[in-house]
């Protein structure tokens, strides 16, 4: 990523430092020494101060860690189970039960790809209708089995083609809203990294929504954005920055309810914990909402939503 | 054709074809249709109900001619006039949102893109939205979706059977994560609507994309769209830059998602109001 460099920069040279015959020597070791620190003073300057479009790489980040990856990590015998019962299976939106500290959930998530070729398999994320139906029947199966559910959010959008379309798409993603917006199971959400508009939302309705720090959650990409705007994507920066689209904007209008935190640099920098901290925060959220009596829970979900929106009254 | 016209003498002048492109068309008087670009009398399109006498092209109905188009005697309450757009984000570009909406509001007299009220459809009581394309691009923002929203739960609390009649082109991107969550807010009222018996018919016109059809829109109990309404999730122009291929003509308009079972019915304009007091009578019963 551009913004990172610098310290790409002074981290090659610290390690052809070191590769030096004379390494050992108390000159060079000084010099380590120093240049260690620059990079990890650098390092501090150049992430605390990130724009929206900077964080937007991170949360694009291709070793950014995925939804299988944080499944893998933080529950044990997650089962994925297949298909929408009526055309297919879609790779790029996983789901199943699975253990999280012994307690049953339901999983559900967008899944990218790891390498191009996975990328591929999974469409990058972007699921067709019948993506979002298999969700619809997992979530049917929460509700039957009392299974909390857990959605992670990490799309660039609803795939955008034609059979997507043919098949449904708009009234896909709907249904998902409504299902989940009375499921009667407590229903967390945490965005790892791209909440790219509807399709990001048709996994998004719950009493708990959660952002990693550097995810990025919006009406519209970016590029999308200026491409409208001023029909010129080279100036999604700009967009970017008007759409106020990152966790800190989220929280401070009381869009979600907490940020998680990423290492410096983000999650791919220290995988193990992002999820050790997104594991907790997990565990605590399904204590309390357990505690909540169903109809109550589902009313507080309604008010949740029922009060987003701003706009004046004369 | 009678067959006494067959007979009829050819008019006697070379008709010559106006260079329709360069005329300036004065406003108010005359209005070119969209679809075949012919001149068209203004009166002649507000008197057809907008829809083009020579190519029958469906153009925008305002939401206020909605409303008079299938309200009884045109007559009707108006609830939540008083809700005003806001621009949480501070957006700006070339123009800022403010801009945008005072324009808007100029143009249409209109507050926002929607329009909710109470009257009756051949008798039948009904909460109606009607939404206006005009205004942005009849994008749904927070006014609209708070207007949906509180027009979802007044037909719950008055027992009335609810008709939506959406126009625009998706979620307003100036309100950003506002606009999207406005999807989840209407399509939970309509989940609670769904849990009663009353029913709600989605009318779609000309184009009804995006986030609008991908949440109160597609969720009618009868979903009817108007002819060569544009209907869908992604805009064909994003579709095509995805996917590098040219669209099929007819690709995402009504009678193409009639034909993919995505819609109950297409129905032209002049029969909309006999078609959705028809679908009234099956579902609420007789009207006294």
């Amino acid at each position: 990523m551009d913004f990172e460099k610098p310290v790409v920069e002074l981290e090659i040279k610290l390690d052809e430092l070191k590769k030096l015959p004379l390494a050992e020597s108390p000159e060079i070791t000084e010099e380590v020494r120093y240049l260690e620190e620059q990079i990890n003073k650098l390092r501090e300057k150049i992430y605390t101060n990130l724009s929206p479009w900077e964080k937007l790489q991170i949360a694009r980040h291709p070793n950014r860690p995925r939804t299988l990856d944080y499944v893998g990590k933080i529950c044990t015998d997650f089962t994925e189970l297949h298909g929408d019962r009526l055309c297919g299976d879609d790779p790029s939106l996983v789901g199943g039960p699975a253990f999280l500290e012994g307690k049953r959930v339901m999983v559900l998530g967008h899944q990218k790809g790891k390498d191009t070729k996975e990328n591929v398999a999974r469409n990058f994320g972007m699921p067709h209708p019948e993506g979002y139906r298999k969700a619809l029947r997992l979530m049917g199966l929460a509700e039957k089995f009392k299974l909390p559910l857990v959605c992670f959010i990490d799309t660039p959008g609803a795939y955008p083609g034609i059979e997507a379309e043919e098949r449904g798409q708009a009234g896909a993603i709907a249904e998902n809203l409504v299902k989940m917006s009375i499921l009667p199971v407590p229903v967390i959400v945490v965005n790892i990294g791209e909440g790219g508009s509807g399709g990001a939302l048709a996994l998004g309705v719950g009493d708990r929504v959660f952002m990693l720090e550097n995810a990025y959650y919006s009406v519209i990409t970016p590029e999308g954005c200026a491409s409208i705007l001023w029909h010129d994507e080279t100036r999604a920066s700009e967009a970017a920055k008007a759409l106020k689209l990152t966790a800190n904007d989220l929280l401070k209008h009381n869009i979600i309810d907490g940020i998680i935190d990423e290492p410096l640099g983000g999650a791919h920098r220290g995988f193990e914990l992002t999820a050790n901290v997104l594991k907790k925060i997990l565990m605590d959220n399904l204590i309390e909402l357990k505690k909540v009596p169903v109809q109550k829970l589902l009313n507080i979900r309604y008010e949740r939503l029922r009060k987003i929106g701003a706009y004046k009254e004369s | 054709m009678p067959i006494s016209e067959w007979f009829h003498k050819k008019e006697k002048y070379t008709q010559i074809t106006p260079a329709i492109e360069k005329r300036t068309i004065p406003d108010g008087v005359w209005s070119k249709c969209k679809k075949c670009g012919e001149i068209v009398y203004q009166k002649e399109l507000v008197n057809n109900l907008e829809v083009c006498p020579k190519c029958d092209f469906h153009h925008e109905l305002s939401a206020y001619g909605r409303l008079h188009l299938l309200l009884d005697d045109g007559k009707f309450k108006e609830f939540d006039k008083h809700l005003l757009p806001a621009d949480p984000l501070k957006f700006t570009s070339e123009k800022t949102y403010l801009e945008s909406l005072n324009q808007s509001q100029e143009r249409t007299k209109l507050a926002d893109a929607a329009v909710n009220a109470k009257g009756k459809l051949n008798n039948h009581p009904v909460m109606i939205v009607a939404m206006d394309f005009r205004f942005i691009g009849g994008s749904m923002g927070s006014v609209v979706g708070e207007k949906v929203t509180r027009a979802i739960e007044r037909a719950i609390t008055d027992k009335l059977p609810l008709i939506i009649v959406s126009s625009s082109g998706g979620a307003r991107m100036q309100e950003g994560i506002f606009s999207l969550m406005q999807m989840a807010k209407t399509s939970a009222a309509m989940a609670r609507f769904k849990e009663t018996n009353l029913p709600y018919v989605s009318v779609l016109a000309n184009p009804t994309m995006g986030g609008v059809m991908a949440s109160f829109a597609s969720l009618g109990d009868v979903v009817i769209a108007e002819p060569e309404a544009l209907i869908g999730f992604a805009g064909p122009r994003v579709i095509e830059k995805t996917i590098r291929q040219k669209l099929p003509k007819d690709f995402q308009r009504a009678e193409f998602m009639l034909d993919y079972g995505q819609i109950d019915l297409v129905v032209h304009r002049r029969d909309l109001k006999e078609t959705i007091s028809k679908l009234l009578d099956f579902f609420v019963g007789e009207t006294e």
